[in-house]
């Protein structure tokens, strides 16, 4: 009785001084820029799009009343005259965590105001990112070719060519768009936008060095969204 | 400005965040049209959300006409009818009170009440307006598509609203959902920004439970709204595959003229689900807002503190939260695991709770108020009285035995009506008459203003009252004719011609509403910078209207909260924000000297 108290006692008023805080002056999450605020708001919206993707997904897939195409014979890749599976996917994850890296040290040499390897790192980040893009072209293809589309396929379930169009397609359109913003990024950085503070063409906002943390954040988020994609397409 | 300006007993802590810079455009396309200033933005976006609000208000007279008086008119026939049904309700929820609420009164009064000179993103807020255009053009592009505009009600369910045979489901329901992804996209832009400048931006010393309830209600409905439409755009997106692509998300296999369809093996109940969980926090986005405008209208006009502050805020965030939780109480005939519609039908009751808190406060607070019946006022008032008997209602749809009897009968369209579309239409207007002289710097005339309070408020009970005792009845919503029903009696034809007379009476008093706004931008009185004496920072800008950067050379500082109405001691009825309590002292000194 008396460890609840005393634990009441400290839980209470440390919730009261967290609304507290979050609810003092002028700014509600202390030292956190603008943009940077927007974009976490902007991936909670986002988070909520691939969710309700993915769990119509699910629903369709399990009230599904033929059988779900089996997803290690699908996706496997005819290599030496063997089928192995998951090995374009594992490649795609392997590329696009990379460049996760890759966009991570940006950051870090960003904040310490390095141009040239922080642009260097955005490119790279950028090749990354179309290979990818490529691959899920190029598995797309593949795929089309054997016969899937958006209303049936040979093996099972027409649901599945639907998901999967739909749902890799709109991530897809997530990492293309991404990899849009990291050249026009890189360009900024590397003539000096950012060192020079120089107001941007559309925003006349001025250009600062932690837009590029900002752009990293929704670098992560795509790849953290192809994390549970893989895993309920491929794994499933 | 340096600390040395305040004295310790009005200490204020130094500035977190830099001041914003802004573009000051010199060209006139620069300054109203692509405009990046909020309160341009603002006026944009009511003026747009009011013209397409009108197009919905005509729609619903055409359908009046015809249910009033089904065989002297032959202006719409049976198809005509449901599009018209389709699009009123879709116009109005989403298009109007969305964007009026958000976008409208967002945009100019969360810089302004905030003490911030602008959003913290223009050039995203400039975009997000030309977006929401953008949709409504192609909306209305869909009256004028082949096949005509997507009839299938506003909820859009499918097989139904895509299968042959539906009114405008050859093209008029590609359009609605174009336009829709289009309107989710501008929105997203313009909430981001409307978030971050509450979270982010406010001037020193506005803390947050220093905001005006204003804010609170339109804050916490952006948040809403970046949650909900996500589910409403991968829903839409999933119905133009199923349109456009022959996928089958939604479409079972159906048997149509001896023939089976193409669809199959698809799931209409998960289009529900994703509609309800967008379209039930829809309804507290709208009346959230409406909620909190409506506080600050009750305390300004009866020169009186909001009642309980605190409990306010926590219960606008409480029915934020919960108001995700419920959605399935929408579909309780549609066919689910009881134990789900327990669930859901309990979940829908707390709501009730604190929206009652809401209202005892509302009450409490003009109990011995000075109450002042100014035009504002009196659309608070009647925003209470409508919200409450909305509300009731509400309580018996709640309930799953209940409910099922009820659905799809004139009962559910009078209970919506009552609760989400005349109560937060009241508080439009009871929020126009209010900042309107901020907007303007004249005031709006005061007789014309309140005949047409009086014509509104009355008449909307003519109209809406009587269709609850149509549904209980068992009066089916959507019929174009009720022909020889037996069921139906005579008597449900004359309350009919009443309710179309009335509904006509009305929206003739809303012409009187449009004259006085244009006519006041000329001729109406002088409004001065604060004529209702308020204490919130809109009113205590250097210039009526405000300009681009909203205050003067430097920012407001906020030494209090919002509602210092009638403080003992001090020398006038209201305390602005801005005013530092050595300066209240003084002022107190003088009149008593």
């Amino acid at each position: 009785m008396a460890s609840t108290r005393s634990r009441e006692s400290l839980v209470v008023p440390a919730i009261k001084r967290m609304v507290d805080d979050w609810a003092s002056d002028q700014q509600t999450f202390k030292q956190v820029p603008w943009g940077k605020a927007m974009m976490w708001v902007f991936l909670l919206s986002d988070i909520f799009i691939f969710a309700c993707f993915l769990i119509g997904y699910m629903t369709a897939r399990m009230s599904s009343a033929e059988s779900w195409p089996n997803a290690s014979e699908v996706f496997a890749l005819h290599v030496g005259g063997e089928n192995v599976p998951l090995l374009l996917i594992a490649i795609m994850t392997f590329i696009l965590i990379s460049s996760s890296g890759t966009m991570a040290l940006a950051v870090k040499y960003g904040y310490e105001r390095d141009r040239l390897m922080t642009g260097g790192l955005l490119v790279l980040t950028a090749l990354l990112g179309v290979l990818f893009v490529g691959l899920q072209a190029f598995e797309w293809t593949k795929l089309i070719e054997e016969g899937v589309r958006p209303w049936g396929n040979p093996w099972g379930a027409p649901q599945f060519g639907a998901a999967f169009f739909l749902i890799t397609g709109f991530h897809g359109t997530h990492v293309s768009f991404g990899v849009l913003f990291l050249i026009i990024m890189a360009i900024k950085v590397l003539r000096g936008s950012l060192d020079h503070e120089r107001a941007g063409f559309l925003t006349g906002r001025r250009g600062r060095y932690e837009m590029v943390e900002t752009l990293g954040l929704y670098w992560h988020f795509v790849d953290l969204v192809w994390v549970f994609i893989f895993a309920f397409f491929y794994l499933w | 400005m340096g600390e040395r300006e305040y004295d310790a007993g009005a200490y204020v802590p130094p500035a977190e965040t830099e001041e914003m810079e802004l573009v000051h455009p010199k060209t006139f396309i620069g300054k109203y049209i692509w405009s990046q200033d909020a309160k341009v933005i603002a006026i944009q976006y009511g003026v747009t959300a009011t013209a397409i609000g009108l197009v919905a208000l005509v729609l619903s007279l055409l359908m009046r006409l015809q249910l009033g008086f089904p065989n002297a008119f032959s202006l719409i026939d049976p198809g005509e009818y449901l599009q018209y049904v389709s699009m009123h309700g879709m116009i109005m929820v989403v298009y109007l009170l969305t964007a009026i609420f958000l976008g409208g009164f967002g945009n100019y009064l969360i810089p302004l009440m905030c003490g911030a000179r602008d959003m913290v993103f223009p050039y995203l807020n400039m975009l997000s307006f030309w977006f929401y255009f953008a949709s409504v053009l192609i909306l209305v592009a869909g009256f004028f598509v082949p096949g005509g505009s997507m009839g299938a009600g506003w909820t859009l369910y499918p097989p139904q609203s895509i299968s042959e045979g539906t009114p405008g489901s050859e093209a008029g329901i590609v359009v609605m959902l174009l336009s829709l992804a289009v309107f989710i996209a501008g929105f997203t832009m313009g909430g981001l920004n409307y978030v971050v400048t509450v979270l982010q931006a406010r001037a020193r010393g506005m803390t947050l439970m220093r905001l005006p309830l204003t804010i609170w209600g339109i804050f916490m409905a952006t948040v809403m709204a970046l949650l909900a439409f996500p589910a409403l755009f991968v829903a839409a997106l999933m119905m133009l595959c199923d349109r456009l692509l022959g996928t089958s998300f939604f479409m079972p296999e159906m048997l149509s003229m001896g023939e089976t369809s193409d669809h199959g093996g698809g799931s209409p109940i998960l289009f529900q689900h994703l509609f309800w969980f967008f379209g039930h926090p829809e309804v507290y986005i709208v009346a959230l807002p409406a909620f909190g405008i409506v506080s600050d209208l009750l305390a300004c006009h009866a020169r009186k503190n909001i009642f309980g502050y605190r409990m306010m805020v926590w219960a606008i965030v409480i029915i934020g939260v919960l108001s995700f939780v419920v959605w399935a109480h929408h579909m309780y005939v549609s066919g689910m695991n009881p134990y789900f519609g327990f669930l859901f039908a309990i979940t829908t009751l707390i709501i009730a709770v604190p929206t009652a808190i809401k209202v005892y406060n509302w009450i409490l607070t003009l109990w011995r108020g000075n109450i002042r019946l100014t035009v504002p006022m009196l659309f608070a008032i009647g925003f209470i009285f409508t919200f409450v008997n909305g509300g009731l209602s509400g309580l018996f749809l709640g309930n799953v035995t209940v409910d099922v009897p009820l659905s799809d009968t004139y009962f559910v369209v009078g209970h919506f009506h009552m609760v989400m579309a005349v109560a937060p239409v009241l508080v439009i207007f009871g929020a126009i008459y209010h900042w309107y002289p901020k907007m303007t710097g004249r005031m709006l005339n005061d007789t014309l203003g309140k005949v047409h309070f009086w014509i509104t408020f009355l008449g909307t009970y003519v109209i809406y009252y009587p269709m609850h005792f149509m549904g209980l009845e068992g009066v089916p919503r959507r019929y174009y004719a009720y022909g020889e029903t037996t069921f139906i009696s005579d008597s449900v034809q004359t309350l009919n011609v009443v309710i179309s007379i009335a509904a006509f009476i009305v929206a003739l008093a809303q012409v009187l509403f449009i004259i006085n706004l244009v006519w006041s931008y000329y001729r109406g009185r002088e409004a001065g910078p604060n004529p209702w004496r308020a204490t919130t920072l809109e009113w205590q800008t250097e210039h009526t209207p405000p300009r681009h950067g909203n205050f003067g050379p430097t920012l407001p500082l906020v030494y209090r909260w919002p509602y210092d109405y009638s403080v003992p001691g001090s020398g006038d009825d209201f305390i602005p924000q801005n005013v530092a309590p050595q300066d209240t002292k003084k002022q107190a000194a003088e009149d008593r000297s």
